[in-house]
């Protein structure tokens, strides 16, 4: 007769934390009829940096593929939009869309490029790449050259008629976007895709034997993530109402303070780039008036991080005291015998008390 | 009068989470060749590795010359007189003969071996001394690799399987030059899957299974029925 | 003939961005570690170059004697303490370490010398040149910057092929764990090879500051330059990363000449059409 063992996907902190976090997102729909116009800007803001970070975290912390040039496709989002509403008179809000699937385009001969290049040397390759970005838009002067350009007022209107209603039209715009890009990530990571990324992230050559196409499966993961992030430059440049290369297309901004937020929040997990956000910006409340001082308590922060807690604040939590909030394991919950017998292989190293055995846990 | 020089008491290892070895107690006197045989897995070369520091080990004592040797880095124990002729041979591919040996000599012991020394029990290596060390045959590679042990000077000789993927003949040639080597003083713990080329040069033999010792004493003492039994364990 | 004079800068420039990438190329070929940081220690040595030339008053090429050993042992420090304990399987901590500390660096530099473009004086030197046939003029430095990018490189080929060091240097390469079994202390010849690395960075750093202005924010460009200058020679040859240099210099000399602002992106663009056409390099080194 043989045993039934369950197979359980979530546990009771996941369940809690996925309650509590169904009641957030109902305050936070809510929140233009009782917030005033800096705190839905500083929302947008966050949730900017919430959906960067985690795309940066499925790319860098779950495919290996890290990349500082993702600012790239911020910028390509962001001139895409102003390129589409001031030649085509496209609605501002399709527009967004529309320029998500245009950097997405963009990333494939991107791509194609920067997959030439293994490990750190992919790291440069896209920054390269993300800087001749940067260069040739400050080349087209119909899109206001060097020092940029402002969103002509009737686009502007377009969004909304009244100021009030703008803000909240681009505040649930961004809440859209963020809530979108982490449940298309959520559910790629718990699908056999996710497991694949995972193998991946292990061990090239093992995946491989095992019949994940590691080249393909990477390549689709940048070539989402692109169209992801061009969306959120979109949004990011339709907010501010003004794009320029610099601003579009900064290193610090899309990319150096979202990596920080990985490192500091948890690389490979899924909460980390929330821990990392609500930390970065909490620093920032305090600290950015000091400047080069509050930069430089940054990057050294990022190196204590990484030498001395690798696996950023969540992942501290995760070991000690086993809490994942989003589940993305399999446990395997044993029949009481089977528990007993399970014992005689415990080594002296591990000091695993407990009686459920986790299987491909990140 | 014959000295302990390396003594182990319930030496144990892991590699990551793994356990490889389970407490083994092993002595070796100066000047005897000690032969550790066992099937793959029993923790062999991971005895060895941990002899030489390159495998986290714990023990109630591990004693080289006197010296209490457990926790020290590699290149410390090393530099006390312990080398190590690795499995797989592990030549430097971007080194030439000549450097490979060389390097032999990098924690600077006195002894009598040098480039001329190895020269003269090899001297088929003089000539492709400039070649890159992998571009050899793999019966000369094995020979800068013992050269290359030889040229550190040291007290106590570690070859890990050096008779691996070779032609019998080509064993037999290097096996000579080891008896040679070692009516010179030098103390050798020899791993091997050949058994009988093992036995024929040893003082005394370990035989492991599953990380513990199994079996151990003179060859003349020990049946076959006695070696099989504990080597696989019926 | 202009465009003889523009080649000759390019080439001449080559030998900058050798310069560049040599420290780089060395400590990735020793341990694989990319650091993010390198063009922030080009200008970090430019800044103590100019500290040291302004409080000793002496030349900038004098001011090498205090800078290079400063840098060499930044760098063991920097090694040891830090990089050392990254060094692994994975990709990430160094990578992230280094990024780190780029963005601490840069910002430090910024807090003490502010964001003005600074400049080092090498006097009469700057003005002096040398009549080539075919009415070519070519600058003094410029020359002297190509000749010493040349004679660094030597250098370390000696080092690596010659010496008791670079032996130990390249078995770590190659073979970290037996080379321990050498009895070579790896963690500590990882800092001399950070250290050396950190040498030829200072010459660089010290040359930078002669030829152009220098200001805080542009280490990273220096950083893609130097990787440019790797990838374009190929990965592994010394003398291939100065080929790669010569031909980026080219490369941008040529973009500049059509137009001021071309000038980066031209170099750019080449190093991306080389990596699509041939992504080993010109002159890689076959392991």
């Amino acid at each position: 007769m043989i045993e039934r063992i369950q197979v359980e996907r979530s546990s009771r902190a996941s369940r809690f934390f996925a309650v509590v976090g169904l009641f957030l997102l109902g305050l936070l729909i809510a929140a233009p009829f009782f917030g005033n116009r800096s705190i839905l800007y500083l929302l947008v803001e966050i949730f900017v940096y919430i959906a960067l970070a985690s795309l940066w975290n499925l790319l860098a912390g779950y495919t290996g593929l890290v990349s500082i040039g993702q600012q790239a496709f911020v910028g390509l989002g962001g001139y895409s939009l102003f390129a589409l509403t001031i030649f085509t008179g496209m609605s501002p809000l399709l527009a967004v869309l529309v320029a998500g699937v245009i950097a997405a385009l963009f990333a494939i001969p991107t791509g194609f490029v920067v997959f030439r290049f293994k490990g750190a040397y992919f790291a440069i390759g896209s920054w390269v790449v993300a800087e001749v970005y940067r260069l040739t838009f400050a080349q087209v002067s119909t899109l206001g050259g060097g020092s940029g350009t402002s969103l002509p007022v009737e686009i502007v209107r377009q969004i909304a008629n009244s100021r009030a209603e703008r803000d909240s039209v681009i505040y649930w715009a961004g809440l859209a976007i963020m809530v979108g890009v982490l449940t298309v990530i959520y559910l790629i990571l718990r699908s056999r895709w996710g497991l694949a990324l995972t193998a991946i992230r292990d061990s090239e050559a093992a995946a491989e034997s095992v019949g994940v196409d590691n080249y393909r499966t990477k390549f689709l993961i940048y070539f989402l993530a692109a169209g992801a992030t061009g969306s959120i430059g979109a949004l990011i440049s339709l907010q501010k109402l003004r794009i320029s290369p610099d601003a579009a297309f900064s290193v610090n901004d899309w990319t150096a303070f979202v990596i920080f937020i990985v490192v500091i929040g948890g690389i490979g997990r899924i909460e980390g780039p929330f821990i990392g956000t609500i930390l970065f910006f909490i620093l920032r409340e305090f600290f950015a008036d000091l400047g080069s001082w509050y930069l430089m308590f940054l990057g050294l922060f990022a190196i204590v991080m990484m030498l001395i807690m690798p696996k950023g604040i969540a992942g501290w939590l995760a070991e000690r005291f086993d809490l994942q909030i989003f589940p993305l394991g399999r446990r395997i919950i044993l029949p009481k015998d089977k528990q007993i017998a399970f014992s005689q292989f415990k080594t002296p190293e591990t000091s695993e008390k407990r009686s459920t055995t986790k299987v491909n846990d990140d | 009068m014959p000295s302990k020089l390396l003594e182990t008491r319930g030496l144990i290892a892991f590699y990551g989470d793994f356990q490889a070895l389970f407490g083994i107690d092993f002595q070796i006197e100066t000047g005897e060749t000690i032969a550790v045989i066992g099937s793959n897995g029993a923790g062999k070369s991971t005895f060895l590795k941990s002899l030489v520091g390159l495998v986290r080990s714990k023990a109630e004592t591990i004693s080289f010359d006197g010296q209490a040797i457990w926790g020290k880095p590699a290149y410390r124990i090393i530099a006390e007189g312990i080398s190590l002729v690795p499995e797989g041979r592990r030549l430097f591919p971007s080194l030439t003969v000549e450097e490979n040996l060389s390097i032999g000599a990098y924690s600077r012991r006195k002894g009598p071996w040098n480039l001329d020394a190895v020269y003269t029990i090899f001297p088929v290596l003089k000539e492709k001394r400039t070649l890159p060390g992998t571009a050899l045959s793999g019966g000369q590679q094995q020979m800068v690799a013992l050269g290359r042990a030889l040229m550190a000077n040291p007290k106590l000789l570690l070859c890990d399987e050096i008779s691996l993927g070779l032609a019998p003949i080509v064993v037999r040639e290097i096996y000579q030059q080891l008896e040679r080597i070692t009516a010179n003083e030098t103390t050798v713990i020899l791993v091997e899957q050949d058994i009988k080329q093992a036995m024929a040069v040893a003082d005394r033999v370990y035989c492991f299974r599953e990380g513990r010792v199994a079996l151990e004493g003179r060859p003349s003492d020990l049946g076959r029925e006695q070696i099989t039994k504990a080597y696989f364990g019926v | 003939m202009d465009l003889a004079a523009t080649l000759l800068d390019g080439v001449l420039l080559g030998g900058l961005y050798a310069l560049f990438a040599a420290g780089l190329s060395l400590i990735f070929g020793v341990m694989r570690l990319v650091n993010i940081a390198h063009g922030d220690l080009i200008l970090l040595s430019a800044f103590v170059a100019l500290t040291v030339t302004a409080y000793f008053r002496i030349h900038p090429l004098f001011s090498l004697l205090l800078v290079v050993p400063l840098m060499a042992l930044l760098g063991y420090a920097l090694q040891r303490a830090v990089f050392n304990r990254t060094l692994g399987e994975d990709i990430l901590p160094p990578l992230l370490v280094s990024f780190g500390l780029s963005v601490f660096l840069q910002n430090a530099l910024l807090q003490i010398f502010r964001a003005d473009s600074q400049r080092l004086h090498a006097g009469p030197l700057e003005t002096w040149h040398i009549d080539l046939p075919f009415g070519i003029t070519m600058g003094a430095l410029p020359f002297l910057m190509f000749i010493v990018a040349v004679l660094v490189i030597g250098g370390l080929q000696l080092l690596l092929y010659r010496t008791a060091l670079g032996r130990a240097l390249r078995a770590v390469s190659d073979d970290g764990e037996i080379a321990q079994v050498m009895g070579i202390n790896n963690a500590h010849l990882y800092g001399v090879a950070m250290a050396i690395s950190l040498a030829v960075v200072s010459v660089a750093g010290v040359f930078l500051g002669i030829r152009a202005n220098f200001d805080p924010s542009i280490g990273p460009t220096r950083l893609i330059f130097a990787f440019e200058a790797i990838i374009i020679g190929g990965l592994g040859d010394l003398w291939g990363t100065l080929a790669g240099g010569v031909i980026l210099g080219v490369a941008q000399a040529l973009g500049g000449r059509i137009n001021p602002g071309y000038q980066i992106l031209a170099g750019h663009l080449v190093f991306l059409a080389i990596l699509t056409v041939r992504p080993q390099g010109f002159f890689p080194r076959t392991r």
